[in-house]
């Protein structure tokens, strides 16, 4: 059995693979986006947008997947899981907007409704086949090429948005009665942050998995907030956090043949019980 | 023409009226007081003056070509949460964001500015400490040229000395009048405490629910409502 002694082996042979290099690129760089869109989310209390939000992906990609049968392969499922995240993004936004209360409540309803939908289709349709656990539980083997090209399009534009807007989107999160008071157009901005988060999420869930893609957006921000006082340093910490933990986490996937997103998942939440127990160590000292 | 004229001004809340009634000027250098009870409608009506709330009737006309993105503010209480992870420098630089634009990051003046405001409320040495770890007087000195950071012109405060011991708030306040005299800033601050209010403020606005008094500060303090919120306290 291998072990990780022979790591050295076990990466250089991991970047033999076509599929491997494609998933290492796409997640890193997904990984990245999440974190830094993630750190705006905790702290603006967004959270939950996002775990909605792949709940929507669920039920757009197992149709996208309906669409698949029907027209017999080679169709990106980007044509459809995006824009219907994206619209979903938006009205959850203004959902939690309108209705300060129950925004809550109707974030919630919107992620259990998408879920159901998407399991009726898979009932009706193909079952819960292999396909249908790689949407839920997210696979490396999915991409093609041209669903490589557009994530690294993607994924790129989503990172100069946040480095260009960084500083109105501080602003919106830190204080938005300020910003708004002093005349930033306050809801353009939330709009952009749910734009970007819909994008991410629909670009990360194929190799995440729809259930585990939200807890990149969670796990770096929050591991970060455990040890850092500045906000661009919370920033930059979450960034590294996600992206060496993404690698080892693949790592870990690739050596012991576990299901890659969950890996990912599972180093996160170590990296944050660690934070959490250096930062209550600190608090004594 | 004046730099802010409400012209029968009252606002609402879902049909209910806070406030109504509301006719005064404020001019260039004016350092006016807006005193009342609790809920008498201050906060809402510097929520009107600052575009977050539509007057429901009457009319705000901001002159001497003073835009939105041109006034300072203080709240009440700052919407932000006490365990966000931001230095004080980078809330007070945010203060620059609307002379800054759409332009990406902040340029060198606007560092510079925020460091001498900083400086000005004397927080600079704060400048890289965590903002959740400062004192209440010192959070809102920071939050304070924050303000300064978006103005040259109007300063809006809603009770800055709200929660401070007496020592630090008239430190507070003399830095306020200093900030006034040195630089000519237009203030309009709300306050609970009336007798600092008839110190420090040439002109007074006096809410409860509608307006009650308007005008120079030497003539309030000789009116019959002026004479028995000072003998009150005023200080709730
Ligand atoms: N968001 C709101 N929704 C509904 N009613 C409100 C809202 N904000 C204020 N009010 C009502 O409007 C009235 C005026 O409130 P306002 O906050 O302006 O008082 P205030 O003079 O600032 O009082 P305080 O000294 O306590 O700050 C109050 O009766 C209050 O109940
Ligand atoms: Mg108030």
């Amino acid at each position: 059995m291998e072990t990780l002694f022979e790591l050295d082996r076990i990466i250089v042979e991991m970047f033999d693979f076509l599929f491997m290099r494609r998933a290492i690129l796409v997640g890193l760089l997904v990984s990245l986006c999440a974190a830094l869109l993630g750190v705006n989310l905790v702290l603006k209390r967004y959270a939950m947008i996002g775990t909605s939000l792949s709940h929507v992906g669920f039920a757009a990609m197992v149709i996208a997947t309906g669409i698949d049968l029907a027209v017999e392969r080679e169709f990106s499922h980007f044509f459809v899981t995006l824009p219907m995240v994206v619209l979903a993004a938006f009205a959850l936004l203004l959902l939690s907007e309108n209705n300060k209360i129950k925004g809550d409540s109707a974030v919630a309803l919107v992620s259990t409704s998408s879920l159901a939908i998407g399991i009726i289709i898979v009932s009706q349709t193909t079952g819960l086949n292999t396909d249908v656990c790689g949407v839920m539980f997210g696979s490396i083997l999915a991409m093609t090429r041209f669903d490589v090209q557009l994530s690294v399009v993607l994924s790129i534009s989503v990172l100069t948005l946040f480095v260009l807007f960084y500083k109105q989107l501080f602003a919106v999160t830190y204080d938005e009665t300020f910003a708004k008071a002093t005349g930033t157009k306050v809801f353009v901005y939330k709009a952009l942050l749910a734009f970007l988060t819909a994008v991410t999420v629909v670009l990360g869930m194929r190799m995440m998995g729809a259930l585990l893609i939200a807890s990149l957006t969670i796990f770096p921000a929050l591991s970060a907030m455990r040890l850092c006082k500045r906000f661009l340093s919370v920033v930059i910490t979450a960034a590294i956090i996600a992206v060496t933990c993404f690698f080892v986490g693949m790592v870990l996937s690739y050596t012991y043949n576990l299901p890659p997103g969950a890996s990912v998942v599972a180093v996160n939440l170590t990296v944050f019980v660690f934070f959490s127990g250096i930062a209550l160590m600190k608090g004594r000292g | 023409m004046a730099l802010i004229t409400c012209k029968d001004v009252s606002f609402s809340y879902e049909g209910n009226v806070a406030v109504d009634g509301l006719s005064f000027e404020v001019n260039q250098g004016d350092y006016l007081c807006i005193v009342g009870e609790n809920g008498s409608g201050k906060s809402t009506l510097m929520k009107g003056l600052l575009d977050l709330l539509r007057p429901k009737t009457g009319t705000i006309t901001m002159g001497d070509g003073l835009k939105q993105t041109q006034i300072g503010y203080l709240p009440q209480q700052s919407a932000a949460q006490k365990d966000f992870p931001a230095s004080c420098f980078e809330i007070v630089i945010s203060g620059r964001l609307n002379s800054r634009g759409i332009m990406p990051f902040y340029s060198r003046i606007d560092r510079m500015i925020a460091s001498a405001h900083m400086d000005q409320l004397g927080v600079i040495s704060l400048r890289n400490k965590s903002f959740r770890e400062l004192s209440g007087g010192q959070q809102q000195r920071v939050l304070l040229a924050r303000a300064l950071c978006a103005t040259e012109k109007l300063l809006l405060l809603d009770e800055p000395v709200s929660g401070l011991d007496p020592l630090v708030t008239a430190e507070l306040y003399q830095t306020i009048q200093d900030l006034q005299r040195d630089t000519g800033i237009t203030i309009i601050m709300i306050s609970h405490d009336v007798h600092a209010a008839v110190e420090h403020a040439n002109h007074i606005l006096h809410l409860q629910n509608k307006q009650l008094f308007f005008g120079p500060t030497a003539e309030y303090v000789e009116t019959e409502v002026g004479r028995r919120f000072l003998r009150k306290g005023g200080d709730f």
